[in-house]
């Protein structure tokens, strides 16, 4: 019909806020809390939403996921926890190192990829390490409605157990703390077999203990819907490589600390993106000729499509070899 | 603004009528000369001024008479408005994005007064000033989404979204182009839309069912479709078939320009906050053969896309019978003359009919 044509920009919409809370909970994990600088309240949020942070480093932008964990009621603030990734591209070091009280930074509207199934009669939660930040909303979602739910929560050690004192004070019949250093493991099985009809169990943290989860609860006989999962995905780091972008008629390269997306849109080109993080499908790219290997490391396709080397998507997944061509 | 509510009939004596504004603004749907279904989504954040695509809710001169035809059908059938329990948040979600959008877009009419959980809401063309406590259902005379959408134009679907697909929860229909809220409660989007003929093999909805998933917060999206309408009928649904499908043959070749509509929804989407949920608001508008041939452009489109419209397509939305009745009607208003692309009539530039 287009009535008012109008070409949408990619990602979600924008909201420009200040930092109001820099707290370190423990060695690798700050919170960061945010107002915004218009002075409005925040749009409301479902538990299990990120946001994605653009972080101004000199002359290159970055745009990294992270889980909403504030109070969705609370619409005076958002507020997100980041763990420092030593090994990784570089945004969390410069959350922990450059992001000060005071500075203006941009995030996105919440995008929500992970929710609640609200049918469910009873949500049984896993959390491992950094993987405990969705769930610390979706627990002050449930509790302003009264909905039935338990936690449990691995930890390396006391030391880096972020929000473990809070959660075990607040809600001491409801949480359950695993300390690896400790030797402390979830008896998965039996917890899964002992659950209510109506259940729904979610998992976050390492890709290890997602799939643990699912195996387990596919070995007890749970259906796979009643089983949800967000892996913490960051690209990773890897050797630079050289492409092709067809229609904008440009070649670029990508950087061993960029992905492939922020090299595309390092080159000024808009390229559809969401989560960032390989699962909400929206950066899906055609293939039209490539000559090597790909680095598939999203949610989104399926093996075959993964084998076919059709498809790629740049949020995440890279490439190695003599060339490759995208229909971008 | 200032606007007029008609006092007029969707039934019985039928004296809907749409004035020379709603003629101007209403949104003929086809933006060239034939038609197809297509993935024609697009932005919803504003149009131009005036237009049904302006704001977020569109309320025009029907308001006041809609919403009573809307109790009239809710008394005979309770069964139009359903929530599956799951679903309340997803009506107060609903509530909340169009107390918020109304009062934001038609102040002189709506009001909406936030302290904490404690609201006040003022309809002013409903005569309704209600306090209530924001997810506290006890303080409301209905549920939030019947509450709210007895005083909202269109239908609305309240979709569930889980296992990457979207699920019929909730919704109040009773403007509906012959399809049924309780029996398509608790379907997924294949599974509601597998009467639509064509389409599933183009590949359509799983495009468009990609493209719902993904809709974002403040990023809501919209689309028209339309089909035919004897007499200006809003609750043209299966359980009322006995009622107004006899209807059709009561058209003649000298009644039709009058009884004859082509009713267009609006549809929309948003994704709900608090509950991740979508919603589908569908909102109709109806206009007479007569009145839509005062526009040049309007006349000699609509004759071609009827001419060359597939027979499955005229089958589905069920005027095949009355086709050729309408095309006797609508050549008188098509000269051949080449038509200006869009759907707006442009009638500064658009050349008068040749007679
Ligand atoms: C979640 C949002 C949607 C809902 C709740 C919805 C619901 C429906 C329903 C109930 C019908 C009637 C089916 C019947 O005959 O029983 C229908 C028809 C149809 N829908 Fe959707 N729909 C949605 C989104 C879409 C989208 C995004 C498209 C995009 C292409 C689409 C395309 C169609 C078409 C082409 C028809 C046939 C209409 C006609 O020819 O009159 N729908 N839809
Ligand atoms: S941006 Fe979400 S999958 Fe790539």
């Amino acid at each position: 019909m287009s009535t008012a044509p109008q070409k949408a920009k990619s990602g979600a919409e924008k909201l420009d806020v200040k930092v109001t809370a820099v707290v370190p909970l423990n060695e690798l994990v700050t919170r960061f809390e945010f107002q915004r600088r218009d002075g409005e309240l925040f749009p409301p949020f479902s538990g299990g939403a990120h946001t994605v942070v653009q972080m101004v480093d000199g002359d290159r932008t970055r745009l990294n996921p992270y889980s909403l964990m504030s109070d969705p009621a609370d619409r005076s603030r958002y507020a997100i926890s980041v763990r420092r990734d030593d090994e990784g591209r570089g945004g969390s070091l410069f959350m922990h190192r450059n992001v000060k009280v005071g500075d203006e930074m941009v995030v996105t509207y919440p995008v929500n990829l992970f929710s609640l199934d609200l049918r469910a009669k009873k949500h049984l939660f896993f959390a491992g390490g950094i993987g405990i930040t969705p769930f610390m909303a979706m627990i002050s979602q449930l509790e302003r409605t009264n909905g039935n739910w338990e936690l449990h929560y691995a930890c390396r050690s006391k030391a880096l157990g972020s929000y473990v004192d809070e959660l075990t004070y607040k809600y001491p019949n409801k949480v359950h703390i695993y300390y690896d250093d400790q030797k402390q493991a979830m008896d998965l099985k039996q917890l899964l077999e002992g659950q209510p009809l109506g259940t729904n169990a979610y998992v976050c943290g390492p890709k290890g203990m997602i799939k643990w989860v699912h195996a387990t609860a596919s070995a007890a006989g749970w259906p796979d819907a009643n089983v949800l999962s967000e892996e913490f995905m960051a690209p990773e780091p890897g050797a630079p490589f050289e492409v092709r972008l067809c229609q904008s008629d440009k070649t670029i390269t990508v950087g061993e600390n960029e992905s492939l997306l922020e090299a595309i849109e390092r080159a000024g080109v808009d390229a559809p993106y969401l989560c960032r993080g390989g699962s909400c499908g929206q950066c899906e790219t055609d293939v039209i000729s490539a000559d090597g290997e790909f680095v598939h490391r999203d949610h989104w396709l399926d093996d075959v499509e993964h084998a076919s080397g059709k498809k790629i998507m740049p949020c995440v997944s890279r490439f190695i070899g003599k060339s490759l061509e995208l229909d971008r | 603004m200032t606007l007029q509510f008609n006092d007029e009939t969707f039934r019985d004596d039928y004296t809907f009528k749409n004035s020379q504004r709603a003629i101007d603004r209403f949104p003929f749907p086809f933006h060239e000369d034939s038609y197809m279904y297509s993935v024609n989504m697009e932005q919803h954040r504003g149009g131009p001024k005036d237009s049904i695509y302006e704001m977020r809710f569109d309320v025009d001169e029907h308001y006041v008479a809609e919403m009573r035809d809307r109790a009239l059908v809710l008394a005979d059938d309770p069964l139009r408005c359903q929530s599956l329990p799951h679903m309340t948040l997803a009506g107060w979600d609903l509530l909340e994005v169009i107390m918020v959008s109304k009062s934001e877009d038609y102040p002189d009419l709506f009001e909406l007064h936030r302290d904490g959980d404690t609201w006040r809401w003022v309809n002013k063309p409903l005569g309704i000033d209600d306090t209530f406590t924001f997810m506290d259902e006890t303080t409301l005379p209905y549920g939030p989404l019947e509450y709210i959408t007895r005083q909202a134009q269109g239908d609305f679907c309240v979709l569930d979204q889980r296992e990457e697909n979207l699920w019929m929860d909730a919704g109040m229909i009773t403007t509906q182009a012959d399809w049924s809220l309780d029996f398509d409660l608790g379907m997924n989007f294949f599974e509601w839309h597998a009467p639509v003929p064509l389409a599933h093999e183009k590949g359509i909805f799983t495009r468009a069912l990609k493209f719902l998933l993904s809709i974002q917060q403040g990023a809501p999206a919209r689309r028209l479709n339309w089909t035919m309408t004897v007499n200006p009928l809003l609750d043209t649904s299966p359980e009322n078939y006995h009622k107004w499908g006899i209807q059709k043959t009561s058209v003649t070749p000298e009644n039709i320009g009058t009884k004859q509509h082509l009713r267009v929804e609006l549809q929309s989407f948003f994704r709900l906050p608090r509950s991740n949920a979508l919603v589908f608001p569908i909102r109709c508008y109806l206009c007479s053969f007569d009145d839509l041939m005062t526009k040049a452009k309007w006349g000699r489109r609509l004759h071609r896309v009827i001419r060359d419209l597939p027979d499955e397509l005229a089958t589905y939305k069920g005027f095949i019978d009355n086709r050729q009745m309408m095309l006797d009607y609508l050549s008188k208003f098509d000269d051949g003359l080449p038509t200006s692309d869009g759907v707006f009539a442009n009638e500064d530039t658009e050349p008068a009919l040749k007679v």
